[in-house]
């Protein structure tokens, strides 16, 4: 047998790049649990204390109700909105489609300063005052094609003769949606509202330009950066990882299991 | 579905019955598109509008009246032409490294994985799961470790291979660094789904055909794998020209490399002056604009989405 570099290469490659990508969550992490006293920056050992009393610093702990608050509006507000239009895309045929693709590509292909500054440039002409309204109204644009995408990739899955059988037993248009088409769709849709909600909270450039005084997660850790991060923004940064992951890990668990049952 | 791969693979798609016209297509696509046209499109006219004010006669700071004034953008490019310039090719230089980074990735995801649905899903997880952390708290991460009493610049110094006084942090080098770190999965997600696409019986006729393994990668599985590298470049060019988080000096970067959205930042929420920073603004637009229309010329509107 010979010995082929090549077939070791790529894997110890991406095996490197892997721990690459991980060293700075790895960093977060190992200083969350960092005993310090005003900035994050030196290890002083180890301490639960960040952990057991994340709001000892109150700003992060509002911050980061605030970034749930304004994703959990948003996203809402954007899955529905986007399956509306998803279907739409999959099913009708309407003048306009090259524009209506144009229009919800566009957000996808704009710089985010551009959008953020664009958007506070129209709040300042309407004279809206910024905050909390503004940063959801925010959010909700900039997700919506996300939202649009994601789903769009399940209806084109939907087999539309399940529809037809329902509309032949006699069910009215109302009920074929709710009993057939909804619950098949709903994996995408959870799939987009999952996107949107990451997409809103970890969002820091749209969100400066249109909060005024209001402070989301990211906000507060970029205007914290000057002085110091306070240890307590990585436990709800940590925190916040570890649920995510989890979450993806289940689905992806669950699938698998689906797949084998389905292959037997 | 071009564009926007969010990894893992999906089912495959089936034949639609002929699309129906209605109105119903039109109450589904209203209010969706109505907002858009409210929070997307119209925000576009204020900041041309904006970039075309001159100011109020009050002298107050952050007044301005509507106007025609051309000159704010003469000024906006003589006074931050290097910031504008710096945009560009940080962005170019990001991208293309990235790329080379995340082609190999995609690669063995989509390939050598294909038959091993566990690994594969692992490392799809894997490389999504910087996503899963604030963006802020990893750039700020590497600041650390780069800051000038860590153990890589002391190590660093101790071999000699930095000078007493050398530094990483605020250097183009820390900035390229950061967009790379931060816009490696945007660029690996397209290019695997491209790939997994990739018929593989079409690799082994090229190899049938006494093609070695880089005619073979250079002829059949590159060209393959275009559309995915080019949505891939787009997602990462994109992003990073307008970026300013981590050029900002409180991040990986110093006086010497900010870039446009730190310059538009300063503007706009610092010192008020509205008109410069929709003009430069407007001027990233307009560049993009360019380079996704030869992207939509290429592929059409239906493969946008």
């Amino acid at each position: 047998m010979k010995f082929s570099l090549g077939k070791y290469l790529l894997p110890t490659y991406v095996t490197l790049t892997f721990l690459f990508l991980a060293i700075p969550i790895g960093y977060t992490f190992v200083f969350s649990f960092n005993d310090s006293i005003k900035s994050n920056i030196i290890w002083r050992g180890f301490t639960l204390d960040n952990w057991l009393n994340v709001c000892g610093q109150q700003e992060v702990c509002d911050a980061f109700v605030n970034s749930i608050i304004v994703a959990v509006s948003a996203t809402l507000v954007s899955t529905v909105l986007g399956t509306m239009i998803a279907i739409a895309l999959v099913r009708y045929r309407f003048k306009f489609r090259n524009a209506t693709n144009l229009i919800l590509f566009l957000p996808l292909a704009t710089p985010e300063v551009v959008m953020g500054a664009g958007l506070a440039a129209q709040f300042l002409d309407f004279g809206w005052q910024k905050g909390l309204g503004t940063v959801i109204i925010a959010h909700t644009m900039f997700t919506l094609s996300f939202v649009v995408v994601t789903v769009k990739a399940r209806v084109a899955t939907l087999d539309p003769a399940l529809e037809e059988a329902g509309r032949d037993l006699y069910a009215n248009p109302v009920q074929v949606f709710w009993r057939i088409t909804f619950p098949l769709l709903l994996p995408g849709i959870l799939a987009a509202a999952m996107l949107a909600f990451a997409l809103s909270f970890d969002d820091f450039i749209i969100t400066q330009f249109n909060s005024g005084a209001l402070d989301t997660f990211p906000k507060f850790v970029y205007t914290a950066a000057a002085r110091g991060i306070p240890a307590e923004a990585n436990v709800i940064g940590s925190f916040v990882f570890i649920v995510a992951i989890a979450i993806v890990m289940a689905v992806q668990i669950r699938s698998s299991i689906k797949q084998r049952r389905l292959a037997k | 579905m071009a564009f926007v791969a969010l990894g893992g693979s999906a089912p495959e798609a089936v034949k639609q019955a002929p699309r129906k016209t209605g109105r119903v297509a039109m109450l589904l696509l209203l209010p969706g598109m109505a907002y858009l046209a409210l929070f997307f499109l119209t925000p576009f006219v204020s900041l041309i509008l904006t970039s075309l004010k001159q100011p109020d006669p009050s002298g107050v700071i952050g007044r301005y009246d509507f106007g025609f004034e051309i000159g704010n953008y003469v000024y906006a490019v003589s006074q931050y032409l290097p910031q504008i310039l710096r945009s560009f090719s940080f962005a170019l230089i990001a991208t293309v490294i990235a790329l080379a980074v995340s082609y190999p990735i995609a690669y063995f995801i989509a390939v050598k994985a294909r038959n091993k649905p566990l690994l594969k899903g692992m490392l799809l997880t894997l490389v999504v799961a910087p996503f899963f952390i604030s963006m802020l708290l990893r750039t700020f991460a590497w600041k650390q470790i780069f800051s000038n009493d860590s153990w890589i610049v002391n190590t660093l110094k101790d071999f000699g291979i930095f000078g007493a006084d050398s530094y990483i942090i605020g250097t183009n080098f820390a900035v390229i660094f950061g967009l790379v770190y931060n816009f490696i999965p945007f660029m690996t997600l397209p290019i695997f789904s491209s790939l997994d696409r990739l018929d593989l019986r079409l690799v082994e006729a090229g190899a049938d055909l006494y093609a070695n393994p880089a005619t073979t990668f250079r002829k059949i599985t590159f060209p393959l794998s275009l559309p995915g590298v080019i949505s891939g470049t787009l997602l990462t060019f994109i992003p990073i020209s307008g970026d300013y988080v981590v050029a900002s000096r409180d991040f990986l970067g110093g006086p010497e490399t900010a870039m446009m959205g730190n310059v538009v930042e300063a503007n706009f929420l610092r010192i008020q002056d509205y008109p410069t920073a929709s003009a430069l603004s407007v001027m990233l637009m307009a560049a993009i604009v360019v380079l996704v229309s030869a992207y939509v010329r290429k592929s059409g509107t239906e493969d946008l989405l």
